[in-house]
């Protein structure tokens, strides 16, 4: 009990930086919810229930466009798609013999930042420390959302366009520390952005909605080091960053 | 034709649950199989690199800041790795270099 409380303060603590960058980056995505034509309380109630910024991105402007209800899940889908990557990396994180509710309420807020934050750490994910993430970093999303919506306007520009890059510097505070220790992931890291700057610029591949690049880098990437670098057993140990 | 916002919602909520949560309650035991181990491992590395470059180029006003942000968050990251810390970069220089721009 007493560890529980401990850990699900850590992931407090943790949480907090997280909850004020999704302050800044859900802030610009209330102003899209409200270009779409939703109030402050329907914008706030989907940061709540969904917790996924490029699949309420994509979602707000599918809404504003009045698409199908088959079409939108299927975006979401898609937009989401990685989540499903992640879901699969954090159940092998997770205590195999764990309960079932843990799992039930982890998935309401799988998403990037906290991802990266259980992956990073050195054994088994404890639960109660990624609750204590969610429980900061969820009101920092709702809030942002709501208030992007409602006062949007207000901000000067030069501050938006300053708090927007918040949500990149959390990236980079968990892939640069890995990099730095391991030279495969250095490699790793270094070809996924170069590939992901030519996908960009290439024709072909330009025209795809950028989750579904994103879902085709990550495959072709992380397939093609796992078969030149297999993580063996051995490697488990010593490295931090391995379940 | 007009939608109920409310049923958007409910549909992107619920789709995006069960795309979370299904792998997480489906697979309780411990995958063996050396591939797939190790794909797993790299998925994050990858997604969040490819989702931090070039998107933080466009992120900004101008591309520069935006660039400016990237080194000042990898180098941040590099010596320190205090996640606050690599994020605050990024938005102080942006502020800067916009100003000075």
């Amino acid at each position: 009990m007493n560890t529980n409380r401990k850990q699900f303060s850590r992931g407090l603590r943790v949480g907090i930086p997280i909850s004020l960058g999704y302050l800044a980056v859900s802030f610009t995505l209330g102003i899209t919810a409200k270009n779409a034509g939703l109030s402050a309380f329907q914008a706030t109630l989907t940061s709540l229930l969904v917790n996924a910024s490029a699949g309420q991105y994509a979602a707000f402007t599918m809404m504003a466009a009045q698409g199908g209800y088959l079409e939108i899940a299927i975006l979401e889908a898609i937009t989401n798609a990685r989540y499903i990557l992640m879901s699969c990396a954090l159940s092998q994180k997770l205590p195999p013999n764990g309960k079932l509710w843990h799992r039930l309420v982890i998935g309401f807020n799988v998403n990037d930042e906290l991802f990266g934050m259980a992956i990073a750490e050195p054994d088994k994910l404890k639960p109660a420390y990624y609750f204590g993430m969610m429980a900061a970093a969820m009101p920092g999303w709702a809030l942002g959302t709501f208030l992007g919506t409602s006062v949007g306007n207000v901000l000067p520009g030069n501050v938006i366009s300053a708090l927007s890059v918040g949500l990149y510097g959390m990236f980079l505070a968990v892939i640069i520390p890995a990099a730095k220790k391991s030279k495969v992931i250095l490699g790793v890291v270094t070809v996924s952005m170069a590939a992901s700057f030519a996908l960009e610029s290439l024709p072909l591949f330009s025209q795809m909605a950028s989750g579904t690049r994103l879902i085709l880098l990550t495959i072709v990437i992380a397939g093609g080091a796992a078969l030149l670098f297999p993580v063996r057993e051995e490697k488990k140990e010593e490295d931090p960053c391995e379940s | 034709m007009n939608h109920n916002i409310y049923l958007y919602i409910i549909v992107v909520a619920l789709v995006t649950y069960l795309i979370r949560t299904l792998p997480l309650t489906l697979i309780r035991r411990e995958i063996k199989n050396t591939f797939l181990r190790s794909f797993l491992y790299y998925v994050p590395y990858v997604t969040l690199a490819a989702m931090t470059f070039p998107a933080i180029l466009h992120a900004t006003d101008s591309i520069w800041s935006g660039l400016a942000a990237l080194i000042a968050g990898i180098l941040t990251a590099w010596l320190s790795g205090n996640l606050f810390l690599v994020a605050a970069s990024g938005c102080v220089v942006v502020f800067l270099v916009e100003l000075l721009l």
